[in-house]
């Protein structure tokens, strides 16, 4: 039986929506209550198992009576606060972000992405063909999972799912500054000289597969990767008693990637090295 | 905390210059050779990762004695701390004065920013570059605003190493410090409490090759700076408030301080009471001279009213905005001065440890207010029993390592706790979640050395100075094409025009810049602008920090503006979007039509206003939300590339 837990009763938070009452739990950001009521703010440094970076800015709206627009990923709601979620502001800000992202590294594997570039008209293209990027080949120095620094956005989510949010590996940080800056292991060294335990959470937060398995990373280089193909299923880690949920990809009835489940009471998406890459035995068919 | 460390190893020295400032290690869980005893206990825990503050200190450790961090020297400070080796290194490589790769002792930082380019700066700096090879061993390094931008152009040499002179040797402290004994790197290279002091640094103001380049490969040498009040065309007016004392009092004399007016402001505050020093505050109007123009007594109140204990009082001297160098003078002619303003900010706001953080190129400053924090504290004006009231504050002074954005509030709180010097968002504010998340008033140099005259004069008194709205005297950073450069102290309310007329401006005056490169440009025919924030604000300028730069019509617009751009593009952190990749946006447009006008322009500056709005709506903090800002006003005001 799972137990969920109830906590105490939270008050509720009125304040106004796109011109709608909108009534939240005390606490909520403005994005939970877009969420709610069932409005598309995009976002990607957002993370349901993380607290709030508020670093990519994608998700910014507009609150009455503010200098600049608010991240509705990281604002809490206040009583009476006037927020409005599509004015030409936020749509403004949230076209140029997308076109400064998309400008800069390779958005190609971010769901949703090109989606987004359509809906606010982006034109990335319009910085140029001399406009810098992070070019950098990605980083293949381990057999479990690669870091294509062309694609990260810098949204933190697996610094902070590395550090004292989940893992406690602190193998990773920020270095450098400004388009500089980077994810990076103690002295920008390989992963195989680093803290790194091989979790693979900083994988399962990744929004832009900058960071992949290896597996992932070899099929799409050799165009075999196909997620139409793949299917998904959900079954119980068998190495240990903790009981950890584990999502097998399958392709061709092989194991291409393990996600978990993020609404797992019990590890919100967090595994372990065996459970993330200990697979092979399964489909080992000597 | 499990920490993994790296096989590198510290020299002797690196060993030597942590271990100066954080004392021998303990047991081998701090670094130690491995004894018997360490296999039986586990030492470390909450109390060694409370030291993570000590980080950017122990890294200056490092770089003042080696002149860089190398792996083995910066595994041993995360040994040393419990601090993540990923971490540190991310700390390491955001501030611009270290170096993680091998470099020269000496490095030569010549400033390229705004005054000293409209100078002659990167005719100098082609100079020093050529003449100063490999073989010289002095590394040579553009540098952003040095803060001595009325003596531009600037260049400061910082050498590491034991054979250096100490970072304070400085001729009026060392007299001082003579006599009395406390003698700061008194020819043994220790300072209080054994810290390694020993580095070299030379500025040499207005430079020339034949100056600069002496001054770097013999810093120890170098001619001494002139004076303060070198920096101050008004010394000797009565009429002055803030300057006063600078020229007039011997900055390393607490007595000669005291003989001038000092610490009757304190005396006042302690037969006030908290309550009513705040009240003080508030009623004469005094508002933020960092830029932002906040209401201070209403930061104080804000901040004394918190439950959360304890408060903390921050002192933000990171002077970094081009342009602006009124704290260094300041703080370099009347060190005493701040240091009393500062205790009455604590005294008011219920905080009994200050932090002062001062940026990492003003060597002078932070050797006279070391000096002056030391001769307060052994006179019983700083630490437990302050003039005998039963109140307690003392100051620790942090020294910055070249970041513009740790000049950003929360950005400095991250500085000062080891982090890197990332914003972060608001809320919460810093009255509620500030230092080391509790309660913080942080507060310009200007703005609490204004709370004296406010305590001595009387807050009416002080209220009649300027205008209703913007109270008080103002200090004024004017430079450029100007025959008296200098730190100018007027009411608020003086023109525009007067200001530059008192500093000499010279015919064919092209543009001003007001607050640096975060503030805008005005036309030479709107010099009847008041300086004042509501009359900036009205002509849809700002004041910013005080600075007013002038530029005749021999500097390239765009040039200037390219400038700006690169500078924001160095100093973003790089943690929004908006800002990280915006800035690179803004710098490749203005490129692209350095050389252009009319027509062949507008298509980028289309581009940059739409990359400029995105920037200000949507950045974290305000270097995004500004950056744009002076470019935008030099195309709408100054109709620069029509």
């Amino acid at each position: 039986m799972t137990a969920i837990p109830l906590g105490v009763p939270r008050r509720l938070v009125e304040f106004t929506l796109d011109g709608q009452e909108a009534r939240v739990p005390e606490g909520s950001t403005i994005l939970d209550a877009c969420r709610a009521a069932g409005k598309d703010v995009p976002t990607l440094c957002e993370g349901d198992t993380l607290t709030p970076k508020n670093a990519c800015r994608v998700c910014v709206v507009d609150v009455e009576g503010a200098r600049t627009l608010a991240p509705a990923c990281s604002r809490r709601a206040e009583p009476g606060m006037v927020v409005r979620t599509d004015t030409e502001r936020a749509r403004h800000s949230r076209k140029v972000v997308l076109e400064l992202l998309a400008s800069s590294v390779d958005l190609s594997t971010t769901p949703s992405v090109a989606q987004w570039l359509t809906e606010y008209e982006a034109k990335p293209d319009r910085f140029g063909p001399d406009a810098a990027r992070v070019d950098e080949a990605p980083r293949v120095d381990n057999d479990l999972y690669v870091r294509d620094y062309g694609k990260c956005i810098l949204c933190y989510k697996c610094v902070d799912a590395c550090g004292d949010q989940w893992q406690n590996s602190f193998a990773i940080s920020v270095s450098g500054r400004g388009f500089d800056a980077r994810i990076s292991v103690e002295h920008d060294g390989p992963l195989t000289d680093s803290a790194c335990v091989y979790c693979g959470n900083c994988i399962e937060v990744c929004p832009t597969g900058a960071l992949s398995f290896k597996s992932e990373y070899d099929m799409r280089a050799a165009g075999t990767w196909d997620e139409e193909r793949q299917t998904e299923t959900t079954t119980v880690c068998a190495y240990c008693g903790v009981g950890c949920n584990l999502t097998l990809h399958l392709q061709d009835n092989e194991i291409v990637k393990v996600t978990s489940p993020h609404d797992n009471p019990v590890t919100h998406g967090n595994l372990c090295i065996k459970g993330r890459f200990g697979y092979q035995h399964v489909q080992n068919r000597d | 905390m499990d920490l993994r460390f790296g096989d590198g190893k510290p020299t002797d020295e690196e060993r030597a210059a942590v271990d100066a400032l954080l004392g021998p290690p303990e047991s081998s869980w701090e670094g130690a050779d491995r004894s018997d005893a360490d296999l039986r206990w586990a030492r470390g825990g909450r109390e060694a990762r409370d030291r993570r503050d000590q980080l950017l200190p122990a890294l200056h450790a490092l770089n003042d004695r080696v002149g860089w961090i190398s792996e083995g020297a910066l595994d041993y400070v995360c040994r040393r701390l419990t601090v993540p080796p990923a971490e540190a290194y991310g700390v390491a490589t955001f501030y611009a004065m270290f170096s993680v790769r091998p470099r020269p002792a000496t490095v030569l930082h010549v400033c390229t920013d705004l005054a000293c380019t409209a100078a002659g700066a990167s005719r100098l700096c082609a100079a020093v570059e050529s003449r100063l090879g490999p073989e010289s061993g002095v590394k040579v390094e553009r540098s952003p605003c040095l803060g001595l931008c009325e003596r531009a152009p600037a260049t400061l040499v910082i050498r590491a190493g034991e054979s250096a002179r100490p970072a304070f040797e400085d001729e009026a402290v060392q007299a001082e410090g003579g006599s009395g004994g406390a003698a700061p790197g008194g020819g043994n290279g220790k300072g209080r409490r054994g810290r390694n002091t020993l580095h070299a640094t030379a500025i040499c103001a207005p430079a020339t090759p034949d100056r600069a380049i002496p001054a770097a490969t013999a810093p120890e040498s170098a001619p001494t700076e002139p004076a303060p009040e070198a920096a101050v065309p008004q010394t000797g007016d009565p009429g002055l408030t803030l300057l006063h004392r600078i020229g007039t009092v011997d900055p390393a004399s607490l007595d000669d301080y005291r003989a001038h007016g000092g610490y009757t402001a304190l005396r006042r505050a302690f037969g006030l009471g908290p309550a009513a020093v705040i009240r003080e505050v508030t009623d004469a109007g005094l508002v933020g001279r960092g830029g932002a123009a906040f209401p201070t007594g209403r930061k104080w109140q804000a901040t004394a009213a918190q439950p959360d204990h304890p408060h903390y009082l921050v002192c933000n001297a990171d002077e970094s905005e081009p342009g602006t160098f009124k704290d260094r003078v300041l703080m370099e002619g009347d060190p005493y001065a701040l240091v009393e303003a500062m205790t009455i900010a604590a005294y008011a706001t219920g905080a009994h440890q200050g932090h002062l953080y001062l940026r990492g190129e003003y060597p002078r400053a932070l050797a006279r207010l070391t000096h002056a924090v030391e001769q307060a504290r052994t006179r019983g004006l700083l630490g437990d029993d302050i003039l005998g009231q039963g109140y307690a504050f003392d100051i620790e002074i942090r020294r910055g390592a070249g970041a513009y954005i740790c000049g950003e509030e929360t950005a400095l709180f991250n500085s000062i706790e080891g982090h890197r010097g990332e914003p972060r968002s608001k809320p919460p504010f810093p009255v509620e979640k500030g230092l080391f998340g509790k309660p913080t008033v942080e507060n310009n140099v200007e703005t609490l050395v204004n709370v004296l005259p406010i305590l001595t004069m009387g807050a009416e008194a002080y209220a009649a100075i300027g205008t209703p709205t913007s109270t008080g005297p103002k200090l004024f950073c004017v430079s450029g094409t100007v025959a008296r450069p200098g730190v100018y102290e007027l009411p608020f309310g003086a023109t525009l025009g007067e200001l530059l007329a008192l500093a000499g401006v010279r015919d064919n005056l092209r543009a001003v810049l007001l607050g640096g490169a975060a503030g805008g440009f005005v036309r030479p025919d709107e010099l009847d602008i008041p300086l004042t924030f509501e009359g900036t604000r009205e002509a849809g300028t700002t004041l910013g920090s005080g600075v007013v730069m002038a530029f005749d019509d021999t500097v390239p617009l765009p040039r200037l503006l390219l400038r700006i751009a690169e500078f924001f593009r160095d100093e973003s952190c790089g943690q929004c979007v908006p800002c990280r990749v915006g800035t690179v946006r803004q710098e490749e447009a203005l490129h692209r039509i350095v050389d252009r006008t009319g027509a062949g322009a507008a298509g980028d500056i289309t581009l940059l206003r739409e990359v400029g709005r995105a920037m200000r709506d949507a950045s974290i903090c305000g270097l995004g939300q500004t950056a744009w800002n002076a470019v935008e006003s030099a195309i709408d005001r100054l109709g620069a590339y029509e």
